[in-house]
């Protein structure tokens, strides 16, 4: 397929997916504050969600300090910010717009009537109620265009690229948010086991629905240690990174080419280390610095993958 | 011509419906106003979600309107219908004719058909195509005829479309569409369908392949996302199962055009452009254009590409070409034309300008390389000022000009705020030519949604309509 076309549908899969991903992180937020009141608290957690989606500073360029209303209208509405829910969405339908030829139409429709519906989601809506359906709206558009495109997409290189797009944003939203709430344990390896703080790990869990999954599979009380085995290194477990990096791993064997080889063994490399890794091993040597590395080889590995395969001219 | 008298489509001037809008008018009658407000609305929602936009130029960047979709159909009985067919195919063949022709031995001028000023100093005639051969000898693949009625239900071709025509997806979106919001209609009417036109076009454009390419490969090259006619570029691909491509997803190594594929560069053998000659190759045309593919036009000489419609095929129907078409077909054909041009003024001719410019109240004039609906004046219309200061322009430079009659075109009944109403329309058919001639009945048939407006480009306020071609 064109390089071209392989660049869109990649785009337009890593918009969706992060659109996905930025509400569930306001959701479990919005969550957590309903059961913490204190004003230090929350203002605390929204500062260091800011953080994690790079808005921090462009945000207290406007505002004087972080409140929970400013910072889900940043992350959420923001013309300013490049990064918001309703910019990733705009820019999915843009490039889903720029090869509207090559989608089915039902997939182009959903996207469209995306991008269609959010402006019935405005600011004013902000109340606690109004804001919990829109980040319901948009995870459900986002499983709505993954049904789409599965459910109707040729099943060639076009449907590859694009869930190559879904895998590789996911596996970097997935360590972000692990990273954000992990943060403040500083490698203190005595709290991995701390199982006091329910409520913390149980909306962590719920962010990327797993709560009933780690009910499931460990038939016991929530830990930390758990919490970020499952969503690390469990391959059944549909958001973690073990599952996000064996999708990537396989379609680049499926779509390599002749400039593809180093990409396709960076990818091994990767996939086999959470598929033979173990827990303790990662918590041993320290969960911030491996998901720090894990984020830069995914970065990595994404502008192989453009340059590999969708930067047209590199193709001549 | 009679110039006052308006042809309705539906209704005969004693007031009876003509026989063939006999069965929709009961049906549309006793179709309640409420249900009529429900059914215009899922059709303005089925057409926005499907994204059938279109961009207008000069608005606001990246605004996408909708093109007006009206919900009574124009309906042709197949008998008229077969007389309009044979006149598209005579008149289609006769340009091609015209074409090959003058970009080799130019027989229709030695022969003194049509002055040679009139083709070799136009613009639009491409020297580089000179003694180049194209494949079947045909140039343009695909035509849109513009066809009026007048005063007295008369056909008449307004214009030949052979660089770019577009249109033809709103043709097929109108027939979906109808077909979604009142299938019960379509189980009373015997429809003509029109559906297999995509199937048409790419048979059509695998049969100019170059010689020799058993398997060819078909693109269709876009201008890009922004361009006012995207959606339809972007849905005939899809709908022929043909790449959509740029200029910067193709090049050009040795005289053979490739694409830049995931796999690799993949060899293409003809491509559908959707862009104006003067942006297919920076190196040949326009240096600045960014649309186009370096090396293009060398490809194309050497035979290793087709492209459609062929570079040049801009002579054929440039409006100051088109008051020879009917000698083209006398020409080539050896036959009478079947559809008839609208009487024209040449305004190079020094009698017709001296007539023109004591009747400007009451024609048309239009600028010969115009398009859109842009650049005329339409006399009765326009204010003293208008008229003076269009003079003036005439009378500058009076052979970018032609005039016509102010026609009254037919009407259609169309719904508008106040209820159902007449609105004119024309008709644009689209011809494709290749192995063979052939077309799917009916066309697009746009409306001027203005109250006694004639303008119906998508650009100025037209809307469109689906047409039937009843075949019993």
């Amino acid at each position: 397929m064109l390089s071209r076309t392989a660049d869109h549908l990649y785009w337009m899969a890593r918009y969706t997916e992060r659109a996905e991903n930025l509400a569930r992180m306001l959701d479990v937020n919005c969550r957590m504050t309903l059961l913490r009141q204190e004003d230090e608290a929350v203002r605390r957690r929204w500062t260091s969600t800011l953080a994690i989606v790079g808005q921090l500073q462009p945000f207290l360029l406007t505002h004087q300090s972080v409140s929970q209303p400013a910072a889900i209208d940043w992350i959420s509405f923001e013309p300013a910010n490049p990064g918001s829910i309703e910019q990733c969405l705009d820019r999915a339908r843009q490039n889903a717009h720029a090869v509207r030829g090559t989608l089915t139409s039902e997939t182009w429709e959903t996207l469209n009537a995306t991008w269609l519906e959010i402006r019935g989601f405005r600011r004013d809506s902000v109340s606690v109620q109004g804001i919990t359906n829109f980040f319901e709206w948009v995870k459900f558009r986002s499983h709505l265009a993954r049904g789409v495109i599965e459910g109707t997409m040729l099943h060639d290189d076009a449907l590859d690229f694009t869930r190559l797009g879904t895998y590789l944003e996911r596996a970097d939203n997935t360590a972000r948010i692990l990273d954000a709430h992990f943060a403040s344990f500083a490698d203190d390896a005595s709290k991995y086991d701390d199982a006091a703080d329910y409520y913390e790990w149980s909306a962590l869990l719920r962010s990327v629905s797993a709560f009933e999954i780690y009910r499931k599979v460990y038939r016991d009380v929530i830990t930390p240690r758990r919490v970020a085995e499952l969503l690390m290194l469990r391959d059944g477990m549909p958001r973690s990174l073990h599952h996000s990096m064996s999708r990537v791993h396989a379609i680049l064997v499926k779509v390599a080419n002749v400039r593809s080889v180093e990409t396709l063994r960076r990818a091994g490399e990767i996939q086999a280390s959470l598929q033979y890794g173990r827990i303790d091993e990662v918590l041993t040597s320290g969960l911030g610095r491996y998901l720090e590395e894990f984020l830069n080889k995914t970065s990595d590995l994404g502008a192989r993958i453009g340059e590999d395969f969708l930067v047209s001219a590199a193709t001549v | 011509m009679p110039a006052a008298q308006i042809f309705d489509e539906m209704t005969a001037a004693d007031g009876a419906v003509r026989a063939h809008y006999a069965r929709y008018s009961r049906w549309l009658a006793a179709l309640p106003a409420d249900r009529v407000r429900e059914k215009l609305a899922e059709a303005d929602t089925l057409f926005r979600r499907a994204g059938i936009t279109f961009a207008v130029y000069g608005d606001e960047i990246g605004t996408e309107r909708l093109i007006p979709f009206d919900i009574v159909p124009r309906i042709i009985p197949v008998a008229e219908w077969n007389l309009i067919e044979r006149g598209l195919w005579q008149r289609v063949t006769a340009l091609n004719a015209f074409l090959h022709d003058v970009y080799h031995d130019q027989q229709i001028l030695r022969a003194g058909k049509i002055p040679p000023e009139q083709v070799l100093c136009n613009a639009q005639y491409r020297p580089e195509m000179q003694g180049i051969d194209v494949p079947m000898d045909v140039y343009a693949q695909i035509a849109g005829i513009d066809l009026v009625r007048a005063g007295a239900g008369e056909y008449y071709v307004l214009e030949d479309n052979l660089r770019v025509p577009s249109g033809v997806s709103y043709m097929l979106e109108d027939r979906k569409a109808m077909m979604r919001l009142f299938p019960e209609v379509f189980a009373e009417h015997p429809v003509a369908p029109v559906e297999h036109y995509p199937d048409l076009l790419l048979d059509t454009l695998r049969s100019v392949a170059p010689a020799g390419v058993r398997e060819p490969t078909v693109v269709l090259l876009t201008p890009g996302a922004s361009n006012s006619a995207y959606f339809e570029h972007a849905f005939l691909a899809q709908q022929m199962g043909i790449e959509l491509v740029e200029g910067q997803d193709l090049f050009v190594d040795d005289e053979v055009v490739y694409m830049r594929t995931t796999q690799g560069p993949r060899r293409v053998d003809v491509i559908y452009r959707r862009i104006d000659d003067d942006y297919l190759d920076p190196l040949a045309f326009k240096p600045e254009s960014m649309l186009g593919v370096p090396g293009l036009l060398t490809a194309y000489r050497a035979g290793r590409v087709t492209i459609s419609n062929a570079i040049g095929s801009g002579i054929a129907d440039d409006k100051s070409t088109y008051p020879y078409v009917p000698e083209m077909i006398r020409f080539y054909l050896g036959e009478e034309p079947l559809l008839q041009n609208v009487p024209t003024w040449i305004l190079s001719r020094p009698k017709d300008l001296q007539y023109v410019l004591s009747h400007l109240d009451e024609l048309v004039v239009k600028e010969v390389h115009g398009a859109g609906g842009y650049g005329m004046l339409i006399g009765p219309r326009a204010s003293r000022v208008e008229i003076e200061s269009f003079r003036n322009k005439i009378i500058t430079d009076p052979a970018r000009y032609i005039a016509q009659p102010t026609l009254a075109l037919s009407a259609c009944p169309t719904f508008v705020e106040s209820g159902l109403a007449p609105r004119h329309i024309d008709l644009r058919p689209f011809v494709l030519s290749g192995r063979d001639v052939s077309m799917v009945p009916g066309g697009l048939t746009r409306v001027a949604l203005r109250d006694g407006s004639l303008v119906v480009n998508s650009s100025q306020g037209g809307g469109t309509k689906d047409t039937w071609v009843l075949t019993c």
